[in-house]
């Protein structure tokens, strides 16, 4: 196991300074970039002046250095509308980013199971039939997409869900406020639903199809048929032999999952007024801010490299055959 | 010592051979498997419609996409003028656009950056993954922990920084998303060509001197290309997605060129006033594209490939 952690922990080193290197890469794609930071009526001194302040005339490897070095320092530059450090207005966003995501993670696994398990019983009844069209349906649509539409009609049309707007239930608790956190809770699910199912549309369809056809595959191995013919019931041999064993292939996907999710929050919270760490990217982007975008899309590579890493230690301590691959 | 085989039995067997019917070619088994599947017909029908509109978009569109006219502005679909006449089938803009010829216009970008980013990727992704799979060695470790590293993070915000600092515009949009897609074509070619460099066939083209660059073209190549076109057809739909996303956040291409993604960014402006048009019908585009390309590349894996169905 010690093994296992050692070549794990190298590896998400490895993946870390990858991340850091194309990060600082893209920002020189364009050649010098210094022009991102400056207005574009910016004169010739100007220019010279301001090259020189954020270091653009240094050497690449030396600037390189001085990136690394700040970012272990938790300095990723500042904002350019905010004049405040990038990652501080980052980390301000992300209590309320991390809810939303953990949200859709909860809701694509927990109605993916039931629904794939049920499909599959049934399989080619017009149930089963109707679920995988719906699915398939979930993962040709844009996100966003359905976003607008559940907007329109659940929020404009039957107004019983708000459209816009957070109620927090992690900062309160960050702040050591519990109780707070608590009563603020089923109002935060009521806002939490439509941007929710938005962002988890994708993976909750592809995560029913997935546990669908796996479960297909266990139920005609044949433990599951010695199973039935020593007369256990239906529903012993579902929950009991072949359930574990279909969830396996949506377990590994979970790791992956996360990241998946915040890839998502960026459109989906843009669409939901939703005050994340997503819609801060999306302003950064109308507004040309180049250090804020850089600092969120650092700071989601690590959350992602992280919950990875997490995530593969905790199953090679469930299931020895990882560790031993 | 070998078995005895009556000469009855021969004979029965030779009978069976030259009775057999003509091996059918590939072509009417697709055909046939097609005819049985019958969804996939629909999908190949959608999509050539799509690609009707995009080729054809300025001669079968009935407006000037960009044409304003803001005394019509936000016109519901079928309204009739004082003519009695339908002038915007599904409507028009906050700006008083046709929105059914913003509409056709749109298929052009994506399927445009669809297929060329796909193309980009795979031929990419591909090249790198058989250089890894047949070489080996520090070529082949270099090539997989940078595919590591691409996986280890996601992509999407890469491609979104990437866009901001080179600027909007077809042909970033095409590169950076093509590039984001080489990963998985050179996995799944690294894997096959690992499998095929063991055979006979190969064995057999090297010692009658083949180089190496032969025995890539001509014995690897065409040998694992059923799994990548499967690839391939999901591609296209998942880029198009992408790049409904990027162009919905402003990151596609110039505003003046009409996307679905694009006029779905419009739409958000004019949501609460219940202009459901303007969010429905492009939105409709993208999911019966990319719903088409699904089903096709569902079919395409049955047909060419059983074996990835669980991957």
């Amino acid at each position: 196991m010690g093994q296992f952690i050692a070549r794990r922990l190298l590896q998400s080193i490895v993946v870390i300074f990858g991340v850091t290197l194309l990060t600082f890469m893209t920002l020189h794609l364009a050649g010098d970039p210094t022009y991102l930071y400056v207005s574009e009526r910016a004169s010739e001194e100007e220019i010279i002046a301001a090259r020189k302040a954020l270091g653009f005339d240094r050497p690449l490897p030396v600037q390189y250095l001085s990136f690394v070095g700040g970012m272990l320092q938790g300095d990723l530059g500042n904002s350019l509308r905010a004049r405040k450090p990038a990652l501080d207005l980052v980390l301000e966003r992300l209590p309320a980013t991390l809810e939303l995501t953990l949200f859709a993670l909860v809701l694509s696994t927990t109605l993916s199971i039931p629904i794939g398990i049920f499909a599959a019983m049934r399989r080619g009844s017009p149930a089963d039939g109707g679920i995988m069209i719906l699915a398939m349906f979930g993962q040709s649509m844009p996100g966003f997409w359905l976003g607008i539409m559940l907007i329109l009609t659940v929020g404009l049309g039957l107004r019983i869900l708000p459209i816009s707007g957070h109620v927090a239930v992690l900062q309160p608790m960050l702040d050591g406020d519990f109780g707070k956190a608590i009563g603020n809770i089923p109002e935060a699910i009521r806002h939490l639903i439509l941007p929710g199912l938005t962002i988890s549309v994708f993976s909750l369809s592809r995560n029913a199809r997935l546990v669908r056809s796996s479960m297909l595959e266990v139920l005609s191995q044949d433990y599951i048929t010695t199973a039935r013919s020593k007369g256990l019931g239906e529903r012993k041999v579902i929950m009991r032999h072949a359930f574990r064993n279909a969830l396996l292939p949506l377990v590994t996907l979970l790791g992956l999952e996360f990241g998946f999710l915040l890839s998502g929050v960026v459109v989906t919270e843009t669409v939901f007024s939703w005050p994340g760490v997503g819609r801060l990217v999306f302003n950064a982007i109308t507004q040309r801010d180049i250090p804020l975008v850089q600092a969120a899309v650092v700071m989601f590579s690590f959350l992602f490299i992280f919950l990875n890493l997490l995530v593969d230690l905790i199953y090679a301590q469930l299931d020895p055959r990882i560790r031993l691959s | 010592m070998a078995e005895k085989v009556s000469p009855s039995v021969v004979r029965a067997s030779l009978q069976v051979t030259s009775l057999n019917p003509p091996q059918p070619t590939s072509w009417e088994r697709m055909r046939g498997s097609l005819l049985k599947a019958k969804w996939p017909i629909l999908a190949i029908i959608i999509l050539s419609l799509i690609t009707f509109m995009a080729v054809f978009g300025p001669q079968i569109a009935p407006k000037d996409p960009n044409r304003q006219s803001l005394i019509e502005r936000l016109t519901p679909p079928l309204t009739e003028n004082e003519a009695g006449e339908i002038n915007y089938l599904i409507g028009t803009d906050g700006l008083g656009r046709d929105l059914l010829s913003r509409v056709i216009y749109g298929a052009r970008v994506s399927l445009l950056v669809g297929f060329s980013a796909m193309l980009i990727g795979g031929v990419l992704g591909t090249s790198l993954g058989i250089i890894a799979g047949y070489f080996g060695g520090v070529v082949d470790d270099i090539i997989m922990r940078l595919a590591d590293i691409q996986l280890a993070f996601p992509f999407i915000l890469l491609t979104i920084m990437v866009l901001v600092v080179l600027g909007a515009g077809v042909l970033n949009l095409v590169l950076v998303l093509g590039v984001g897609q080489w990963v998985t074509y050179a996995r799944i070619s690294r894997a096959q060509t690992l499998s095929q460099k063991e055979k006979e066939f190969v064995e057999a083209a090297r010692s009658i001197g083949a180089r190496d660059w032969e025995i890539i073209t001509r014995a690897i190549l065409p040998n694992i290309l059923a799994p990548l076109i499967v690839i391939g057809s999901f591609n296209v739909a998942s880029v198009i997605l992408a790049e409904a996303s990027l162009s919905f956040l402003g990151l596609g291409v110039p505003p003046t060129v009409p996307t679905w993604g694009g006029i779905l960014a419009e739409s958000r402006d004019q949501l609460l006033g219940g202009y459901w048009w303007l969010a429905v019908f492009p939105g409709a585009a993208i999911m019966l594209t990319v719903l088409s390309l699904n089903i096709l590349g569902d079919w395409l894996r049955d047909f060419l490939d059983p074996r990835l169905r669980n991957r």
